[in-house]
């Protein structure tokens, strides 16, 4: 290998080996650990003491998880709302994405471009906006009451709705871009071949468009799903006291419970459950990267 | 596909993106709103622009997350370009599906993992080595640059790979040093992927809270957290009015880069068209 190519390989791949995989080493060894009242807040897995080389392997950490039945729930819970989520934002995105692949090729761009323009602002500002908009005294109440509709308010803020409203507007153009690169890619004679066939368009698409946008909706659903699991934000700023989701969970025993080790041992049975999501969304994104 | 849109397409189309900006357009009109309530009109004002303007703090985070952000998104746009090709021209070596798979899984790790991961490194390395010494900008700095990597990946192998090869291969048979076929041929033929990687790196690390949150330090304060810790205290009309000046060089950056790259585009050698 010349030197060259040994460094344009090389740099990349120390640079995330260092800051991307090891870290996830060193937060695997800390779930073993025990919370110490030091600097750094954690205890060291080898001690040498009176000639002595003792590995402590704490598993206590990962009982905890299974005992404290906050942990499980809160798994359970953030992968039904994050699925549930994925879902609604599949159902929203597919038209917008059919439309815009089928739109004449000047206004496809520029369409494309206003889908994407919102995620150019900032995350926590958008998320921010539907607090005004659902709570209480907020723009739909006032807008309903008004209208004489209803005359209490109902309550969306710091429920688990607002939960879902904010993960699809909020991660709906990342559902829209893999499903409209993978409805480009469609072979317009496939379906003029089942037109010419006598299908009706609605067959055609389900029998056609449908399943050849498949590997376009495991996509998307991914890139939806599995950020959406340990989402921290919304349902920090919309969810409430009551939605229970994990990643709120693990800020919470990180920042204010201070406990580095079990803040480390959810992490680690969250990568563990997103394992199988994460490898789906890799297989789709090497075929799309080497092919 | 083809080339009809029906006016119900239209109508999804229309209801689509009015609830993709309502929510924008009424934080912008609320921040001329003269009330201190942020959901009730009180009037027009723009007195929270000057108080945003006043704002000692939340112009320090700013100018904070901006270099920040500057440097992440031009060392990612570097780290990036550099995988994009160990990703599509360098072929197989060992140890490839390793590399491939630390390209895609920042895009959608959960910014929690990712945050406690990088200050356990960090906190870790303090300990062993003693550096980095202290968290701060430069902590912050090293956890974006490592997450923009990976969406500047994308960006720039798609371009990479669209390329047409034949140019590259005539530089070299004409005798060019492979440094010299990328920087005269590739270079300026992935210049719009660069630029809009660049940019979508600069953003990415402008408005991350989670990750700088844990790797940060004292002193070290980006936007993110000033606005996430006074959203906490309730809403305020000072946010609108931030908000309204992001969207507002959101919009003039993306579409001035969108607007640079097509006419890069238009000029630059086409391949023709045919197989995909």
């Amino acid at each position: 290998m010349s030197w060259g190519r040994r460094s344009v390989i090389g740099v990349p791949y120390l640079w995330l080996t260092l800051f991307f995989f090891v870290p996830f080493v060193i937060v695997f060894k800390i779930s073993f650990s025990e919370m110490d009242y030091a600097i750094p807040p954690y205890t060291n897995l080898l001690t040498w003491a009176d000639e002595q080389l003792t590995l402590s392997l704490n598993f206590g950490n990962y009982t905890y998880l299974f005992t404290d039945d906050l942990y499980i729930r809160a798994y359970l819970s953030s992968i039904r709302i994050a699925g549930i989520a994925t879902i609604i934002c599949l159902l929203v995105a597919y038209p917008i994405a059919y439309v815009i692949a089928r739109a004449p090729a000047a206004t496809r761009n520029a369409l494309l471009m206003l889908v994407i323009l919102p995620s150019w602002t900032s995350f926590l500002i958008r998320i921010y906006a539907w607090v005004g908009i659902l709570k209480n005294n907020g723009l739909i109440n006032n807008f309903l009451m008004w209208l004489g509709i209803i005359d209490q308010p109902i309550a969306m803020l710091n429920t688990e709705f607002a939960v879902y409203v904010g993960i699809v507007y909020a991660y709906l153009p990342f559902m829209v871009l893999p499903l409209y690169t993978n409805l480009m890619k469609l072979d317009n004679s496939l379906l003029e071949a089942a037109a010419d066939l006598g299908a009706p368009p609605w067959k055609v698409f389900m029998s056609v468009t449908l399943p050849l946008s498949k590997a376009g909706m495991i996509a998307g659903s991914m890139l939806v799903f599995i950020p959406s699991v340990g989402e921290f934000i919304i349902p920090d700023m919309l969810g409430g006291a009551e939605t229970l989701m994990i990643g709120k969970v693990l800020w919470q025993e990180f920042f204010n419970n201070r406990d580095w080790p079990v803040a480390s041992a959810v992490a680690i049975v969250m990568l563990l459950l997103l394992l199988l999501p994460i490898s789906l969304f890799h297989r789709y994104q090497t075929r799309e990267l080497e092919s | 596909m083809g080339h009809k849109v029906s006016s119900l397409g239209k109508t999804y189309l229309t209801l689509g993106f009015i609830f993709l900006y309502l929510p924008i357009f009424i934080l912008i009109i609320f921040s001329f709103n003269e009330s201190k309530l942020v959901t009730v009109w009180g009037g027009f004002s723009t007195k929270w622009y000057g108080e945003l303007l006043n704002d000692k703090q939340m112009l320090g985070a700013a100018w904070m997350s901006f270099k920040i952000a500057f440097l992440a998104a031009s060392i990612a746009v570097v780290l990036g370009a550099l995988a994009s090709i160990v990703m599509v021209r360098t072929g197989q070596f060992k140890g490839k599906a390793a590399f491939a798979s630390m390209i895609t899984a920042p895009l959608v790790m959960p910014e929690v993992i990712t945050g406690l991961s990088l200050l356990l490194l960090f906190v870790a390395m303090a300990q062993t080595i003693g550096w980095p010494a202290g968290r701060g900008m430069l902590t912050i700095l090293i956890a974006h640059v490592t997450f923009c990597t990976a969406f500047v990946t994308v960006v720039v192998s798609s371009r990479l790979r669209e390329m047409d090869v034949s140019l590259e291969e005539a530089a070299r048979d004409l005798g060019a040093p492979p440094w010299k076929v990328f920087f005269l041929v590739t270079l300026p033929i992935i210049a719009p992927a660069l630029i809009s990687g660049w940019l979508l790196a600069f953003t990415l690390s402008l408005d991350d809270l989670v990750i700088a949150s844990f790797v940060s330090g004292p002193g070290s304060t980006t936007l993110p957290m000033v606005v996430y810790s006074s959203v906490r205290l309730g809403l305020s009309p000072k946010i609108n009015a931030l908000a309204t000046i992001i969207v507002l060089l959101a919009t003039t950056g993306v579409l001035t880069a969108w607007w640079l790259a097509r006419r890069v585009e238009s000029k630059s050698i086409k391949r023709p068209t045919g197989d995909s």
